[in-house]
């Protein structure tokens, strides 16, 4: 199919219905509205539902309950909304039921601004509700790359029965790019016969279908908790993803994800016109950190230097930080307040760190 | 031998954990003869509350959804947009899960029509938590978070949630009833199969309260507990069909 000029929100709708999501629950809060207006005009011309819950707490309740029934089913939200959505997402986790998560991130705390923003990194990656669990976290760099890791997403949470988030900002959901959504590619469904349909001890050789995340026994739990543990574990070593961009030879190592890491390959570009040999280390999967490639990246001999930078006061760069574990410093360049670093903002900051 | 009597299909074989002169079991009987008798069972999902009945999940013998505090009517909800008209889909709230925290939910499930079947269990207190006020505690009952009695200044009068579901357009079916006695635990079971049948035939939102008791945090023996349902909760809370479509 040729490409086409399609906004970031609209863009993920669709492709979240090419990946085969039927069902989606979701309330109205900027900047993610055009994915449920999408989503409302589309759902019913493919045989799906759209349904606008009361508030983004009844949505994720209405996810837990379809998930449980074994449908493709998404919701999306913003920061704010986000936050609602956290007992539900860990009652998710602890149901292991698939479902995908939309954040377009935007900035916080509070009501904080309608502007984009990374501030929901800290949420998103340890924990955000209660309990042990985690969330696969995706974040797309650019409106292709959204589109492109909605149908993965989906593909994980059902391979793992686990909530799949894509965190991505309000700058992705609003900008416009030339795409190319795969038309009618949507994987093979997977068998759910822990799906609650009906059944009947006659009629049917399964067990009796029971979602919950209820395990009073002290056992009980541990087992659900280890079973989990061991199923991440897996994911941190299968799933994880990470784009090298101009590694080689590099001096300056510059870390970052979503929109910054767009803004960072500008930098870059910039600083090699003035002879500065500057690369990047993106982290597609947000959890699973891809703790060994930024280790590499930046412990590389030939990096004097490395830079974090991000939309907001320093989150990622804990577990840049973590990765390293102390054999390089690393420098933070924060905005929080939802103000979008510039590409001459950054270069400017690694000719001082050249200087310095 | 002639079988006389038989345990319907529809409860497991789970000893329940109420306690004595609790009336969860006596409700869960309830819906689940109701369920078998309409030949549902294969088409039911039940959704589980937090309350007492969080375990109802392991003595209804269909197909079941644990649901957060509150929420089981938005679960319940994408259950049925799932599943569709075929499915019969229902909830299982106490008075707590309901009315208080989950009173948006169950609101908008009513609003938006939609097509599933709550059991509402008014037992005028939190029992799982050990006893404290409700939304639905009486005026002057002693609870553990109102020692000296419900005030109404304080925090308001009891809530009637039946009378107030049934000036939503999308209920189709309100009906209040006791467990008072024999013929209002026959009149319980005859609201829950209308609410099933309502369901059914897609005509929109059914709900079922069910005045019950709580002995132990009533601080009642299981006798004296029914008397005080039908001399304190009744007059307050008038029984019989608040909505039919
Ligand atoms: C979000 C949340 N808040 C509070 C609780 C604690 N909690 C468990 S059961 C319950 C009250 C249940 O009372 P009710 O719905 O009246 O049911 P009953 O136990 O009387 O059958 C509460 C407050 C919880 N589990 N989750
Ligand atoms: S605490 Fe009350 S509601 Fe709960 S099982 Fe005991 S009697 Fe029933």
């Amino acid at each position: 199919m040729a490409k086409q000029l399609m906004k970031g929100c609209e863009a993920i709708a669709e492709a979240a219905i090419q990946a085969g999501c039927r069902f989606f629950f979701g309330y109205p809060i900027t900047p993610q509205n055009d994915i449920p207006e999408y989503m409302s005009a589309r759902m019913p011309k493919v045989g799906g539902c759209f349904l606008q819950a009361e508030s983004e707490v009844a949505a994720i309740n209405m996810v837990y309950g379809a998930a449980g029934a074994g449908a493709r089913v998404m919701t999306s939200s913003s920061s704010p909304g986000i936050s609602l959505k956290q007992e539900g997402i860990s009652y998710i986790a602890g149901a292991e039921l698939p479902c995908v998560i939309v954040n377009m991130m935007r900035g916080g705390p509070g009501l904080g601004s309608i502007q984009a923003s990374q501030g929901d990194y800290f949420q998103s990656t340890k924990g955000g509700g209660h309990g042990d669990y985690h969330l696969v976290v995706y974040a797309p760099a650019s409106v292709q790359e959204a589109i492109d890791l909605m149908q993965t997403a989906f593909d994980v949470a059902d391979k793992y029965r686990m909530p799949v988030l894509i965190l991505a900002d309000g700058i992705i959901g609003q900008m416009m790019e030339p795409v190319e959504i795969k038309q009618g590619n949507a994987s093979e469904p997977v068998k759910k016969d822990w799906a609650t349909v009906g059944w009947s001890e006659k009629d049917f050789t399964r067990p009796r279908a029971v979602v919950n995340s209820l395990y009073i026994e002290v056992e009980e739990l541990e087992e659900l908790t280890g079973r989990l543990q061991a199923r991440y574990a897996k994911i941190a070593e299968e799933e994880t993803r990470v784009e090298l961009y101009n590694t080689e030879d590099a001096e300056f190592m510059l870390c970052a994800y979503g929109t910054v890491a767009r803004i960072c390959k500008t930098a870059i570009a910039q600083l090699k016109k003035q002879g500065i040999k500057a690369g990047l280390v993106r982290p597609i999967t947000l959890w699973p950190f891809p703790y060994k490639a930024v280790h590499d990246a930046i412990a590389a001999p030939s990096v004097k230097k490395a830079l974090c930078v991000e939309m907001s006061a320093g989150q990622m760069v804990e577990d840049v930080r973590l990765a390293i574990n102390g054999e390089k410093e690393i420098e933070l360049l924060g905005h929080s307040g939802s103000r979008v670093p510039t590409a001459e903002e950054i270069a400017q900051r690694i000719i001082q760190m050249r200087g310095a | 031998m002639a079988i006389v009597f038989k345990k319907t299909s529809v409860l497991t074989d789970t000893i329940m954990h109420y306690c004595p002169g609790c009336g969860h079991g006596i409700v869960h009987r309830l819906v689940a003869e109701a369920l078998e008798e309409l030949n549902l069972q294969d088409k039911a999902v039940g959704v589980a509350p937090v309350g007492c009945a969080v375990f109802a999940y392991r003595y209804f013998n269909v197909d079941m959804q644990e649901a957060a505090h509150g929420r089981a009517p938005a679960v319940a909800t994408g259950i049925k947009r799932v599943l569709g008209p075929e499915s019969c889909v229902f909830t299982y709230q106490g008075d707590g899960d309901l009315a208080s925290i989950g009173a948006a939910e169950i609101v908008h499930a009513a609003h938006r029509g939609e097509k599933i079947t709550v059991i509402f269990i008014n037992n005028a207190i939190y029992g799982m938590t050990g006893g404290q006020m409700a939304p639905t505690t009486l005026v002057g009952q002693r609870t553990t978070t109102s020692p000296y009695g419900r005030d109404m200044e304080h925090c308001g009068s009891p809530i009637r949630m039946s009378e107030m579901l049934a000036t939503i357009d999308g209920s189709a079916f309100i009906e209040r009833v006791a467990l008072n006695s024999t013929a209002n635990i026959q009149r319980a079971k005859k609201a829950i199969r209308k609410a099933f049948e309502t369901q059914m035939a897609g005509k929109g939102f059914s709900m079922v309260e069910v005045l019950s008791t709580c002995p132990t945090n009533w601080g009642k023996s299981a006798v004296e507990s029914m008397d005080w349902l039908e001399s304190s909760m009744i007059p307050y809370y008038p029984l019989g069909v608040k909505k039919e479509v």
